[in-house]
């Protein structure tokens, strides 16, 4: 019971990250390494804040602000200067790196003292029963209002531009856009979402460590990829939901290969593996940019 | 009116490929003017609207609409005024997104892109009055995604979205050129259709010297960065497809074909 609970805890949590990262990988058709600083660069926001005795609810528009700022120095490294997409996220990535150190002062930081979003006078208010379950509400409820909002944005009318640029940058200069704009907004959302799942995640485990970024982007391509292939079947789901779900289940593969005596050392190996196969055997071998061309 | 002076275009610039398309080329087209271009593979007709468009940077000249000059100005501006319908159908709409989805995107041309949203439903009738007026059946079709449909079909929708909105110019890049006979007749009629009823300036590019004859009050030959041939109003009327054709085996000889 408790292995399912941390599952779902965790998979919402990664959630939130694979949500951003299906804007950048699936609607842009954009790279983004970023995604491994922004992601600690969340978490070390928010270990800051949290030491310094902020409300561990300010982290939250926090993180979403610093990932939003991330993506937008990668976005217009890119546009702008036209640095090939993946140089331009792994440039960011790389300075990063040294940020966060600076941000959250060492390379570990343990909040095992402090509240946070699951440890406070609220949570411990609860009645017992409720209490074990009471991260994963939480997460539950953040995740619904995140993937929502998502949702909503993506019917806007800078929804619609969002989607256009992955799809036809051409039909957005036609529409008197300049489609490099959208894609420094489309990175900026994304990098805050991914963001928001690194505070989360580091309120959740409450540490900060500088490394945790690392694979990150892999994690969430994964999460994409199993919720946008594989439940391909269910039309009834919107991509979000699937990528949601994608999350979760990726999360529940992981727990039982461990579970079954899979040696954390070669845990990346088969992340690695499992993904490779699941994008050859879903046709995601060759970049769909030209696809329609 | 729209005018281009003294137009100095280089490809390649600086290599030992360095080909000067245009030298020194001037056209001027007054408003509500419907110009055909004709002209061999690598005449410059192609180039002459991307340069119109901004999609190509000039190294010489001015381009001057109503006696403003557009020359800096990035293209995504000048769409602004622009619709424009390039040969290859997928790249007017978006194939991801359905009928009813690239038609209110379209729509929404000259507003703010902003947080309202983008379907308006009380809108689809008229959208769905515009297509009913194509004879494609993609009235019936508004649910279904663009990627799905023909050439001809997204074509056809490419042309509707590029018109939907003001514009004072239509650019149209051999836009019936990867259609089948049949289809691209329905293109071309709905094409003076609304050229016609929204008096339009355009500028079509074709290689079929029939629609060149038939649609268009000027008609123009490109060849080698140049116009050969430029016919307009009354004079125009009296050029035939033997006329254009003529002319081409005449340029083809003196090229040594």
């Amino acid at each position: 019971m408790s292995l399912l609970l941390s599952v779902l805890e965790q998979g919402l949590i990664y959630a939130i990250l694979a949500l951003g990262v299906y804007i950048t990988f699936k609607i842009l058709d954009f790279p983004d390494m970023t995604v491994d600083s922004s992601f600690p660069l969340g978490a070390a926001v928010t270990a800051l804040m949290i030491q310094g005795g902020l409300s561990p609810l300010l982290t939250l528009p926090a993180s979403l602000l610093a990932g939003a700022v991330a993506g937008a120095l990668t976005g217009v490294i890119h546009v702008r200067f036209h640095v090939r997409d993946l140089l331009a996220g792994i440039i960011v990535m790389t300075g990063l790196y040294s940020v966060n150190l600076h941000v959250a002062g060492r390379a570990n930081v343990q909040l095992f003292s402090f509240d946070t979003l699951f440890k406070n006078a609220f949570v411990s208010a609860l009645p017992a029963a409720v209490q074990p379950y009471a991260p994963v509400l939480i997460l539950a409820l953040i995740v619904l209002a995140v993937k929502l909002l998502m949702d909503a944005y993506l019917a806007t009318r800078s929804g619609f531009l969002l989607r256009a640029t992955g799809d036809n940058e051409t039909l957005v200069a036609t529409l008197a856009k300049d489609a490099g704009r959208v894609k420094i907004l489309g990175l900026s959302l994304a990098n805050a979402l991914v963001a928001l799942s690194g505070c989360i995640m580091c309120q959740y485990q409450r540490y900060f460590d500088i490394s945790m970024g690392t694979g990150t982007l892999v994690l969430a391509v994964a999460s994409v990829i199993v919720g946008t292939q594989l439940l391909r079947g269910m039309r009834f789901l919107r991509a979000t939901t699937a990528v949601v779900l994608g999350s979760i289940l990726y999360k529940g593969c992981v727990a039982l290969a461990l579970s079954l005596g899979l040696s954390p050392f070669d845990l990346k190996l088969v992340t690695a593996a499992l993904l490779l196969i699941i994008i050859i055997a879903g046709g995601h071998s060759r970049r769909r940019g030209k696809r329609h061309a | 009116m729209l005018e281009l002076k003294n137009i100095v275009k280089i490809y390649q610039g600086g290599t030992v490929n360095e080909t000067c398309l245009f030298d020194g080329f001037s056209l001027s087209i007054p408003e509500n003017q419907f110009v055909c271009v004709v002209g061999s593979n690598g005449s410059g007709k192609t180039s002459l609207l991307n340069i119109i468009c901004g999609s190509v940077p000039i190294d010489e000249g001015q381009i001057l609409v109503g006696g403003e000059n557009i020359t800096r100005m990035p293209e995504h501006r000048r769409h602004e005024r622009i619709g424009r319908v390039y040969q290859d159908p997928a790249r007017g709409t978006c194939p991801s997104m359905t009928i009813l989805e690239n038609m209110s995107m379209a729509d929404n041309k000259g507003k703010p892109f902003n947080l309202l949203p983008c379907v308006n439903r009380k809108k689809t009738e008229e959208y769905r009055a515009m297509l009913a007026q194509l004879g494609l059946g993609l009235e019936d079709k508004m649910g279904v995604r663009v990627g799905n449909l023909s050439g001809g079909q997204r074509q056809a929708m490419a042309l509707l979205m590029s018109t939907m909105t003001p514009i004072e110019f239509l650019i149209l890049d051999e836009h019936t050129a990867a259609l089948d006979p049949k289809t691209a007749e329905i293109i071309m009629q709905l094409t003076g259709r609304i050229v016609a009823q929204k008096k339009l300036t355009t500028i079509m590019v074709t290689h079929n010297l029939r629609y060149a004859v038939e649609y268009g009050d000027r008609v123009l030959m490109m060849h080698q960065g140049k116009t050969v041939f430029d016919r307009a109003g009354e004079e125009k009327r009296g050029v035939t497809t033997e006329t254009l054709l003529g002319l081409f085996n005449e340029i083809s000889v003196e090229c040594g074909n």
